[in-house]
């Protein structure tokens, strides 16, 4: 579904992903790992257009996707959670919500996609009308997974869901991200968490100062003594 | 208005007339400051050509009038006629126009240092003031007067069809942009924009064609407001974008800049100050109150009226 070929792109001059490749299959949860500064966020921006490539190519589908506009990488379906939510703070929950499904004409499919991500953060139906800037950090996290889904993605790119959140909490974006999946989403995900990403995802994909320096199934990886040592503390 | 009436109006019914004179004026600045409003919104840009986009819709819609060759009030269907075409023109030209400042003056500047963009719209507003001289002349040119010249008289204050006509269009036109910016799709997408355009894109909002039609739709407005300006003063110049697009700009400072209720109250606060000093102290100095309020303003309360985190409420 998706594939990045030797990817390098970075900020001004200096390139901070050095020829990253990488796959993402269909129906797959796959996870992005890697220390602070790794260069994961910058990944996520560079498949969904933010961030400009200086080497390499990112298809979507068999088509090249690097070079085109961030509203039209997204119309192709990729949605894209970003790293610190970034909720429109003076507009309301539903508002932002509404944003989300920007790109879509079918009303009665925005309707029951409302009704499903209420459902699945029911939080966020009782404060519809509250402004998102008044929404406490971790309910600011769901309504930038529910915005997200809002838009019918067929690719879903989470940049660490679970940051900052409460135990209970985290268990809660977790539960999210796998029924996102049963529902037929393909899901990216960076994660700090590397123990709960790893028990999530199929493969997963270790990222060290702007390369790919382990790709293995999510299984041998929680397995692996370095990685072990590295992310799983131990 | 003038001061052989004021000589014999009770002072009850020449502070009525003031009133009543300034609040035209004064929704005619309001129209205008709109586009600053809303510009400044969304990207924080005072966009200082606006002034002149104003004054090229008040040469559109005399186009239309010289075309159509009116010379004389209307009334029925021919005034129907003529008013759509006035406005027709004058707003699809100011929302091309202003779409094309967006386009060619400020978009390939969007990252450069603030100054650059001032200096740019000091350059557009200079080629517009030059290509409107050299295509209508230096000098006054009348407006033709095409509404009927109905007027109400009660005990000294006299109102006319006019002044009601400038009203009920700005009221309708303010309303209709405050329910597009709240409700509709392109409204929540514009406030999105102010607030964060890179998560916008993320969603699939097209950001840089947000940004355009903020500008197409301002200068719409101003062309409303240009159309209203040459029939309330028979005359236009085409250095009237000047002094009215500062007044206006005033206005939506005055209201807290980006903030679209705040241009309303702005522009019917100015003009309403400028009817009663030009009544009751000198109609001479009438164009220097905007100013001592646009200065008091920038050293007193920067934030304006309605104002204190006024930028991304477009
Ligand atoms: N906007 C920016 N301008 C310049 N450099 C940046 C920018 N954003 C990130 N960087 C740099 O790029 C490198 C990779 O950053 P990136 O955000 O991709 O890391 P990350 O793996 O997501 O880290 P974290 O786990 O802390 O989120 C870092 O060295 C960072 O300092
Ligand atoms: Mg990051």
């Amino acid at each position: 579904m998706l594939r990045l070929d030797n990817v390098t792109a970075g900020y001004g001059t200096t390139a901070c992903l050095k020829g990253v490749t990488l796959f993402v299959q269909a129906g797959e949860i796959v996870t992005l790992l890697g220390a602070n500064g790794a260069g994961k966020s910058t990944t996520l921006l560079a498949i969904s257009g933010l961030v400009r490539l200086s080497r390499g190519a990112i298809a979507l589908n068999g088509a090249r996707i690097d070079g085109l506009p961030p509203e039209a990488i997204a119309g192709r379906g990729v949605g894209h959670v970003p790293e610190g939510r970034r909720v429109f703070p003076r507009l309301t929950v539903l508002e932002n919500l509404q944003l989300g499904a920007y790109l879509r004409g079918d009303q009665a499919g925005v309707a029951h996609d409302l009704a499903w991500v209420f459902e699945l953060f029911p939080l966020l139906r009782d404060r519809r009308r509250q402004l998102a800037g008044t929404l406490s950090g971790g309910e600011q996290q769901m309504l930038a997974m529910g915005r997200g889904l809002m838009g019918r993605p067929a690719l879903l790119l989470l940049d660490e869901p679970s940051l900052g959140l409460a135990p209970k909490l985290v268990q809660v974006v977790f539960d999210v991200i796998r029924r996102i999946h049963q529902a037929g989403t393909t899901v990216l995900l960076v994660e700090q968490n590397a123990r709960l990403a790893l028990a999530i995802a199929h493969r997963g994909y270790i990222l060290e100062a702007g390369a790919i320096a382990l790709a293995d199934t999510a299984p041998a990886l929680a397995d692996n003594p370095r990685v072990k040592a590295a992310y799983l503390g131990g | 208005m003038g001061l052989t009436s004021s000589i014999l109006m009770s002072p009850f019914h020449l502070l009525l007339q003031q009133l009543a004179n300034g609040f035209t004026i004064g929704a005619i600045y309001a129209l205008i400051a709109l586009g600053y409003t809303m510009v400044y919104g969304v990207i924080q840009l005072i966009n200082f050509a606006h002034g002149e986009v104003f004054m090229v819709g008040a040469y559109l819609a005399l186009t239309a009038l010289l075309i159509l060759g009116v010379a004389q009030p209307l009334t029925g269907v021919a005034l129907a006629g003529v008013l759509t075409a006035c406005v027709a023109l004058a707003v699809g030209g100011c929302g091309m126009l202003g779409w094309g400042i967006e386009r060619l003056a400020y978009r390939p500047l969007r990252r450069a240092p603030r100054l650059t963009a001032l200096i740019t719209a000091i350059g557009v507003s200079f080629f517009l003031q030059n290509a409107v001289m050299l295509l209508y002349g230096a000098t006054d040119r009348r407006f033709p007067a095409f509404i009927p010249a109905r007027r109400w008289e009660w005990g000294g204050t006299s109102l006319t069809l006019l002044q009601v006509v400038i009203w009920l269009t700005s009221g309708v036109l303010m309303v209709a942009l405050q329910m597009l910016v709240t409700s509709t799709k392109l409204g929540k997408a514009m406030r999105a924009t102010a607030q964060d355009p890179n998560a916008c894109r993320l969603l699939g909002i097209p950001v840089d064609r947000i940004i355009a039609l903020t500008f197409a739709l301002g200068s719409g407005f101003a062309a409303v407001g240009g159309m209203l300006f040459g029939l309330y003063y028979n005359t236009v110049n085409f250095h009237d974008g000047y002094l009215t697009g500062l007044k206006a700009f005033t206005a939506a400072v005055l209201g807290g800049i980006g903030n679209i209720p705040g241009a309303m109250v702005g522009g019917l606060v100015l003009g309403i100050l400028e009817g009663l000093g030009a009544g009751y102290l000198s109609s001479q100095w009438k164009n220097v109150f905007a100013f001592v309020v646009l200065v008091g303003l920038l050293v007193f309360k920067p934030t304006g009226l309605l104002g204190e985190r006024v930028a991304d409420r477009a």
